[in-house]
C-alpha cells in the first residue's frame, strides 16, 4: 500500500481538514496543510454556491507577486483577501549584520521603484540618531531632493504604465516606460546605476553632481514635460479609461484614517496631507509646490493626483537645480563621512587617484579614517528614532534602533505599500472582478516594499 | 515532440533540426514571471527603447501553458519556490529557463533564511545572467545566447546521442575537489 493510499484512508477515519495523519512504524505522522481552501465544504441549505478564485501570485494583473483570494457570487466579489509574503527577502534581518553605511545597499532594494526614498528615509533616521541632522551640507540635501523628485516621477510613470497595462491600455504602458528611460538615464549618469543605486549615504550623498550633469538634467526636463502631456492627453478625458476608473475603488476619508492609509489614496479624499508640507525634511520648506488633491475618493482621482504630482515634481527639480551651490556633498566629520571619491580609470571604477595619493602618501590620519570606516564603520549612539518622508506611495518611515555599535540593532520600515494594501478589501468588496484590478492598480503596491 | 523526433539520423534530420531551431528561436514566447527589481528591467526590455519585439518575443504570455521561456526575474523566496516549480511544470516542452539577476542565479546579496540560494535548486537553468539588476542590453544578450542554443538544438536520434555524450563527459570530468591552482 503506497503512502497516498494510507493518507487517503486515514483522511476518511478521523477527518481533520488541516492535518491528515497516518500510522507508521515510527509513530503517527501528520501532514499539515492549512490556511488554504484545500477542502471543499458543500453549501448548506439555502446558501448559494460559493466560488473562491485564487488570483496570483503569478498573475499579470496583480501588480507583482500579490496574491488575491476572491470570493465570488457571479461576477460580484463578496470577500477579498490579500496573500502577501511571496517576496519576503529578510532585508531588515540582513541589515543587522552589516555596518550602518552598508545598510543603504539593502534598503534601496526594498521598494525597488523608489530607491532614493528608501535610502533617504534610512539616512535621515541614522543622521537623527547620530545627532548630525543640522550638519548635512546644503548641497547634499538639495541633491537628495532633486533625486527624490525625479524618482517620484519615474515611480508614478511605472504606476501609470503597469496600471494601464493591467486595465488593457497598452499604449499607456509603452508611453510610461519610454518616459521612464529619460529619468533612468539621469540616474545612471549621476549614480552609475539605473536602479538600486545606494547613492544617498549617512552624512550626505556618495558622489557630487557635475555641472555637465546638471546641464543634461536641465535639457531633459522640457522634453519630459512635453511627453507627460502626451500621456495625460491620452488618458485624462479618455472615455474608456474613465469608464474603468471613475467611481471605482471608493475609499473615503474615515476609512483611510481607520486603516492608516497615506499617499495618493488619502489625498484622493480631499485631505491635503503631505509630509513634505506638514513636517518638512531635507529643506522642503524652501520649495514652492502644491499638494495635489481630488475629492472623488476613486481610482480616477488617484490617477489625476499622480499626473499632477509629476508636474509638481518637475517644478521642484527646477527649483533644486537653481538652488545648487558649490560645496561639499558629505558631512565634514571625518569619523562619519564616507571617504571614497570614486572615478573611472582604464581598469574600471574605483577610488580616485587623488584620494589614493592622499591616504597613501600625504595624510596618515586620512588613511586611518578610511581604514576604520571601511572595515568597521562608524558607531551610532544608543537609542531609537523614527524618520518619515513622503514617498510616491505615502508615508515611508524608518524606525532605527541602535545599541551603540557599528551595526543596527533593528531597522524597521513602515512601508506605505504594506499599509495601503490593507484597503484592498474595503475597496473591492461588493464590486465586480474587473474593478478589483483597477483598485489594486490605484493602490500601486510594490511587493518588494510590502514583504521586504 | 512530434514527427520530427521519429526521423532517422542523417541529412534529413539535420535539415529538419535547422528549420525547427530557426522557427523556435524566432518566436520564443516568454512567460511573465516578474518577481522583484529585475521584473521592472524585464518590462523595460518589452518597452519602446529596447523593444524585444525585434526578436519575436514581445508576447509575454500570462499563461505558462503558452510559454517557452521562463525568465525568473528577481529574488525567489522560500514561499515562492513551490509556485515557481509549478509554473515550470505547467510549461510545455521544449522549455528554457533564464535566471535573471544574481538573486535568481545564486541568491546574490541575500544570503539568508528567506531567499532560495539560486533558482537552480528548484528548476534546471539554461542561462545565468548576473547583475543587480542586469541592464536591458544584458538581458537581450542572454536571450540571444539562448537563441543560439535553440538554433543548434538536436532532435530525435541526434538528441539522444548528444545526451549520451554529455553524460559520459560529465562522468569523467574532474570533480571540483580535485581541481588545483587558480580556478579560472
Amino acid at each position: 500500500m503506497s503512502a497516498e493510499d494510507v493518507i487517503y484512508e486515514a483522511g476518511h477515519d478521523d477527518a481533520d481538514a488541516y492535518a491528515d495523519s497516518y500510522d507508521t512504524s515510527d509513530g503517527r505522522v501528520f501532514t499539515l496543510s492549512g490556511g488554504d481552501w484545500d477542502t471543499v465544504t458543500p453549501p448548506s441549505e439555502g446558501e448559494k454556491e460559493r466560488i473562491v478564485v485564487n488570483m496570483g501570485p503569478q498573475h499579470p494583473s496583480t501588480h507583482g507577486v500579490l496574491r488575491l483570494i476572491l470570493e465570488l457570487e457571479g461576477e460580484t466579489v463578496t470577500e477579498t483577501r490579500c496573500g502577501i509574503g511571496y517576496l519576503h527577502t529578510g532585508i531588515e534581518k540582513n541589515m543587522e549584520y552589516r555596518t550602518w553605511t552598508q545598510g543603504v545597499t539593502f534598503v534601496t532594494r526594498m521598494d525597488y521603484l523608489s530607491p532614493f526614498f528608501n535610502e533617504t528615509a534610512y539616512c535621515l533616521a541614522v543622521e537623527k540618531l547620530l545627532g548630525v541632522t543640522e550638519e548635512i551640507p546644503d548641497r547634499a540635501s538639495t541633491i537628495r531632493v532633486m533625486m527624490m523628485e525625479l524618482n517620484r516621477i519615474s515611480s508614478h510613470l511605472v504606476a501609470l504604465a503597469t496600471g494601464g497595462m493591467e486595465l488593457g491600455a497598452l499604449t499607456a504602458m509603452i508611453f510610461g516606460f519610454r518616459e521612464r528611460e529619460l529619468l533612468l538615464d539621469i540616474f545612471e549618469m549621476v549614480t552609475g546605476l539605473r536602479m538600486n543605486s545606494a547613492y544617498v549615504r549617512p552624512g550626505g550623498v556618495a558622489q557630487d553632481v557635475t555641472d555637465d550633469q546638471i546641464n543634461r538634467i536641465r535639457e531633459t526636463l522640457p522634453l519630459l514635460k512635453k511627453r507627460l502631456k502626451d500621456t495625460s492627453d491620452l488618458l485624462v478625458d479618455n472615455a474608456i479609461w474613465m469608464g474603468r476608473t471613475v467611481g471605482i475603488g471608493y475609499l473615503d476619508l474615515a476609512s483611510c484614517m481607520a486603516l492608516g492609509i497615506t499617499g495618493p489614496i488619502l489625498r484622493s479624499t480631499g485631505l491635503p496631507h503631505d509630509l513634505r508640507k506638514s513636517q518638512p525634511y531635507c529643506g522642503y520648506e524652501n520649495y514652492e509646490f502644491e499638494v495635489q488633491t481630488t475629492d472623488t475618493c476613486d481610482v480616477y482621482g488617484r490617477f489625476l493626483i499622480r499626473i499632477g504630482e509629476m508636474h509638481e515634481s518637475i517644478k521642484i527639480v527646477e527649483q533644486a537645480l537653481d538652488r545648487l551651490r558649490p560645496g561639499p556633498v558629505m558631512i565634514e566629520d571625518k569619523k562619519i563621512g564616507w571617504p571614497a571619491r570614486l572615478s573611472i580609470g582604464s581598469d574600471g571604477q574605483g577610488n580616485s587617484p587623488e584620494h589614493i595619493k592622499e591616504i597613501m602618501t600625504e595624510s596618515m590620519e586620512a588613511l586611518i579614517h578610511h581604514f576604520k570606516l571601511v572595515t568597521e564603520g562608524f558607531r551610532v549612539p544608543a537609542g531609537q528614532v523614527y524618520a518619515a518622508i513622503e514617498s510616491p506611495r505615502g508615508e515611508l518611515g524608518a524606525h532605527v534602533v541602535s545599541t551603540g555599535g557599528t551595526r543596527p540593532y533593528r531597522v524597521h520600515f513602515r512601508d506605505p505599500s504594506f499599509n495601503n494594501l490593507q484597503s484592498t478589501a474595503a475597496m473591492c468588496d461588493g464590486s465586480m472582478v474587473s474593478d478589483v484590478i483597477a483598485a489594486v492598480a490605484s493602490i500601486d503596491p510594490v511587493m518588494g516594499g510590502v514583504d521586504r | 515532440m512530434g514527427l520530427e523526433e521519429k526521423l532517422p539520423s542523417g541529412v534529413l534530420l539535420t535539415t529538419v533540426e535547422a528549420v525547427a531551431g530557426y522557427a523556435r528561436k524566432g518566436s520564443l514566447w516568454p512567460a511573465t514571471f516578474g518577481l522583484a527589481c529585475c521584473a521592472i528591467e524585464m518590462m523595460a526590455v518589452g518597452g519602446p527603447r529596447y523593444d524585444i519585439a525585434r526578436f519575436g518575443m514581445e508576447v509575454f504570455r500570462a499563461s505558462p501553458r503558452q510559454a517557452d521561456l521562463m525568465i525568473v526575474a528577481g529574488r525567489v523566496s522560500q514561499k515562492m519556490a513551490p509556485v515557481l516549480r509549478q509554473i515550470y511544470d505547467q510549461m510545455p516542452n521544449p522549455k528554457w529557463v533564464l535566471a535573471m539577476g544574481v538573486c535568481a542565479s545564486s541568491g546574490g546579496m541575500f544570503n539568508n533564511y528567506a531567499i532560495v540560494q539560486g533558482v537552480d535548486h528548484v528548476v534546471p537553468v539554461d542561462m545565468y545572467l548576473p547583475g543587480c539588476p542586469p541592464r536591458p542590453e544584458m538581458l537581450i544578450d542572454a536571450i540571444l545566447k539562448i537563441h543560439d542554443e535553440i538554433q543548434g538544438m538536436k532532435l530525435g536520434a541526434n538528441a539522444i546521442r548528444e545526451q549520451n555524450l554529455e553524460e559520459a563527459a560529465a562522468l569523467t570530468a574532474a570533480p571540483t575537489l580535485e581541481m588545483r591552482g587558480l580556478l579560472r
